[in-house]
């Protein structure tokens, strides 16, 4: 009553017209980061790839399951031999300024995401010919008979196979694109962004969504924009987005802090909804393979037994209901969870840990482990870790920074006491996590890996035989021996599986499909 | 006068070059990488460095550092790291929320501060000054945030009088807009409010007590009189100092209660901008805090000589 008579007197005192939005049907969402880079390829940035899934359009999409199926492909090929795909795109493609899109842009893309995302870099290495037939029809043409392609193009997380204009695609992929058209079913609203505020979407009225009205299902399926207008708010304060989501200020919040879980359930007008079975967040401790203690791979064995994933899980998760117990290293849930290694990971003891670490050469040096200081899960479980390895009586130099300092930090090769490290924590996507080929941390590749260098030749070649797999039988027996040895060499080490519910206004929106490693919002409609 | 405010502002250009220096340096010295941040979690040592050669961040300090400081000269601030966007758009997109929080903060704070610090002054000793003391240590140990909470959980939360969040603009409507800056005034304004009503009341009872104000009262003047024409002019000089001050707090609020309201001011990017190591942003916007703490501490000096006629430069 009060705000009423407020306002009914400001407006009779000052003659400002009312903001009028009309009938304009807007999801304002909440998400888990703000929108700053408009360059899906140029960031791994997952919100960046939520971004580039509005505006831009892939030629598959895989489903729920992980099983690509065709996007903007209207038909393809795939001669006997495995060697050539014949790909044609639908009719009335076009992109947001009204260019049909054709081949010349498609070919030029896919080389763009084939220079720069792992996946595309690893389907690239067997590509020996993509060429265009017409401007609806293109081959790609292997050198062996990889067979991953589709799933290669149909990737949900992060550096998704978008589709651009060839005039960006022909942009340097070290280099951000200076334009964000897509032919996606929104329009990104460039004028109208506020990076680290909002970022603003609005129906592609011209979209050619897949005939047939599919629903969606994961990054498959028709994709019809089901508003008018999309509204990525970036609150920072998760106090702050839970109670604009309580009192109808926002529609959707995509990762509401674990906290404020119980808060939410009771809310009015709230529900909340597990994301897909296996979009998850699996939580890695990285040792450093260059550098001693753990260049020497019993050190790295015996830090299992400083890990009892339930201490971890209760520190990040709390509620049982959140988070697993997975002694793997491949997503649980996952089409290719498998128990090989997982006796590594069946006992917590400090006394035997300390033993081992004896045993491999430790004397006492102080072992550099990157606290991260400002992450909600990274945090707590470096606290976990930090407190086992004391109990181990391991000599650990904790060096607090945040999170964008560790990212800088981990990336140097140097010994610890010139820079370097031993230990940071982190977390992977359960989606990329759950196959062997996407799920870069479990590589080791020695100095063309990632951070940590573990080196192993028979890793790399399990994972490049799971990519030549031609069964699904074939797959999880290549899947179980990789995990086997990747736990054998501790390329990391799992500290469990955790996922966390998104909310939103039950009584505002509807439509919301789970994820498979990216928010799909394109479907959702307003009440 | 003219000649002072001419050689004041003169005076600012060696001060923005030195506070240009330090944060180019404390910047590029201080842990972190955009590359790295940009790259994404991952990418390979190799990749990383790809980003940062084409960001220029591995060519030398120095070079870098000429660079940047040429651009300035051309009023150009450079290009954030993340957002390819001119840092000028950046920082104007965000200024009319920090402004209309900074002013409806100080207006809020003086507006009731000042009064209620000659009353207390005035009944000094008495229970309405003791009332004002304690809400004045109240409002000195409450941090923001904390009363930010409290204000969204019963105004807006539980009695959904205003909004949680967010900023509207003023061409958006006068309510819309005042009603977003209500709670993020008040609670940002409180600290503030406390530091001026405890500097008004000890200012007053300095002034009350001198002679003339003596004077006046024996000649009968209306206590009103006294109180705001008498006193309050010769109390003004320490008062004012204190809102000058008072301002560079504001600044360093702003960055918490943008936060907790979501507000899209200039604190907030900052905040952002360190936490991502976008050079460019940081720096643009260090320089403007500068410059607005520079005008505000001369415009504070000119202030003085109209309040106190014995004050001349």
């Amino acid at each position: 009553m009060l705000k009423r008579i407020l306002a009914g007197a400001l407006a009779l005192v000052v003659p400002f017209a009312a903001h009028a939005q009309g009938q304009e049907k807007v999801l304002r969402a909440v998400m888990h980061a703000d929108v700053r880079v408009i360059d899906p390829i140029w960031t791994t940035q997952t919100i960046a790839s939520i971004h580039g899934m509005l505006i831009y359009d892939t030629l598959f999409g895989n489903d729920a399951d992980l099983k690509p199926q065709p996007q903007m492909v209207g038909k393809y090929e795939i001669s006997p031999d495995r060697l050539t795909y014949s790909f044609t795109l639908r009719d009335g493609l076009k992109f947001h300024d009204g260019s049909p899109v054709t081949t010349k842009d498609v070919i030029a893309s896919l080389k763009r995401w084939g220079a720069k995302d792992g996946v595309g870099i690893r389907l690239f290495s067997y590509v020996k010919k993509l060429e265009a037939v017409d401007d609806k029809t293109f081959t790609m043409v292997l050198s062996e008979p990889y067979g991953m392609v589709l799933e290669s193009l149909g990737k949900s997380g992060s550096s998704v196979a978008i589709i651009m204009r060839e005039q960006e695609a022909l942009t340097d992929p070290q280099q951000q694109v200076k334009e964000a058209i897509g032919s996606g079913p929104f329009k990104f609203a460039k004028d109208l962004w506020v990076p680290g505020s909002k970022a603003i979407y609005l129906k592609n009225k011209d979209y050619v969504p897949r005939p047939g009205n599919e629903p969606p299902s994961s990054f498959a399926g028709s994709k019809i924009p089901g508003v008018d207008r999309i509204e990525l708010v970036w609150i920072s304060d998760p106090q702050t987005a839970m109670s604009a989501l309580v009192n109808g200020e926002i529609d959707f919040y995509e990762a509401p802090n674990n906290d404020f879980l119980p808060i939410l359930a009771k809310a009015k007008g709230v529900k909340l909804m597990m994301t897909g079975k296996i979009d998850s967040t699996q939580g890695m401790i990285r040792l450093n393979h260059l550098h001693p203690p753990f260049d020497n791979v019993k050190a790295r064995q015996a830090m299992y037994y400083l890990i009892n994933q339930e201490d971890f899980l209760r520190a990040i998760v709390g509620n049982p209901e959140y988070y697993r117990v997975c002694p793997g290293l491949l997503t649980c849930g996952g089409p290719y969870e498998n128990d090989g290694g997982s006796q590594w990971m069946k006992e917590y003891n400090p006394k035997k840990a300390a033993q081992l670490m004896k045993e491999a050469g430790y004397k006492g040096e102080p072992i550099t482990v990157l606290f991260t200081t400002d992450h909600n899960t990274i945090t707590p479980a470096t606290q976990v870790l930090v407190q086992a390895m004391r109990e181990a009586g391991l000599n650990v130099d904790a060096q607090s920074m945040d999170w964008g300092s560790v990212v800088s930090r981990r990336a140097k090769k140097e010994p610890p006491a010139q820079g370097g490290w031993n230990i940071f924590v982190t977390t992977s996507g359960g989606v990329g996590s759950a196959n062997p080929v996407l799920h870069t941390w479990i590589g080791a590749a020695c100095d063309k890996g990632l951070f940590g260098w573990p080196c192993d030749p028979e890793i790399e070649k399990l994972r490049n035989a799971f990519a030549f797999a031609q069964t699904d039988e074939e797959r999880k027996k290549i899947a179980k021996d990789l995990q086997t040895r990747a736990m054998e060499q501790v390329v990391f080490l799992p500290f469990g599986q955790w996922n966390t519910p998104l909310a939103y206004r039950a009584d505002k929106i509807e439509g919301i499909v789970p994820n498979t490693g990216l928010a799909v919002l394109w479907g959702i409609t307003k009440k | 006068m003219t000649a002072y405010i001419v050689r004041r502002l003169f005076a600012t250009l060696p001060v923005m070059a030195v506070v240009a220096l330090f944060v180019f340096f404390l910047l590029r010295f201080a842990p972190g990488d955009p590359a790295a941040i940009i790259a994404g979690e991952d990418a390979t040592a190799e990749a990383i460095a790809a980003v940062r050669g084409k960001l220029g961040l591995d060519r030398p300090m120095v070079e870098q550092f000429f660079v940047w400081i040429l651009q300035l000269a051309q009023g150009d601030m450079g290009v954030s790291i993340f957002s390819n966007l001119a840092v000028t758009r950046l920082i104007s997109q965000r200024l009319e929320p920090t402004v209309a929080l900074t002013l409806s903060t100080l207006f809020v704070a003086v507006a009731l501060a000042i009064p209620i610090g000659v009353v207390a002054a005035w009944k000094a000793r008495k229970l309405v000054d003791r009332l004002v003391m304690g809400f004045a240590v109240l409002g000195f140990a409450m941090p923001g945030f904390v009363l930010a909470y409290i204000l969204i959980y019963f105004f807006a939360v539980q009695w959904q009088l205003l909004p949680v969040q967010g900023y509207r603009p003023i061409a958006e409507g006068l309510w819309p807009f005042i009603e977003c800056l209500i709670l993020p005034s008040v609670a940002l304004g409180v600290t503030y409010m406390a530091l001026i009503a405890r500097i008004t009341r000890a200012s007053m009872l300095e002034v009350l007590a001198q002679d003339y104000i003596r004077t006046a009262n024996a000649k009968g003047l209306a206590t009103d009189r006294v109180l705001l024409l008498h006193a309050l002019k010769n109390a003004a000089v320490p008062i004012i100092t204190v809102i000058g001050i008072g301002i560079a707090l504001l600044i360093s609020g702003v960055v918490i209660t943008e936060t907790v309201f979501n507000i899209p001011g200039l604190g907030r990017l900052t905040v952002d901008a360190v936490l991502k190591r976008d050079y460019p942003v940081v720096q643009g916007l260090i320089l403007v805090f500068a410059a607005a703490k520079v005008l505000v501490n001369l415009i504070i000096d000119i202030s003085y000589a109209f309040l106190d006629p014995r004050i001349r430069y």
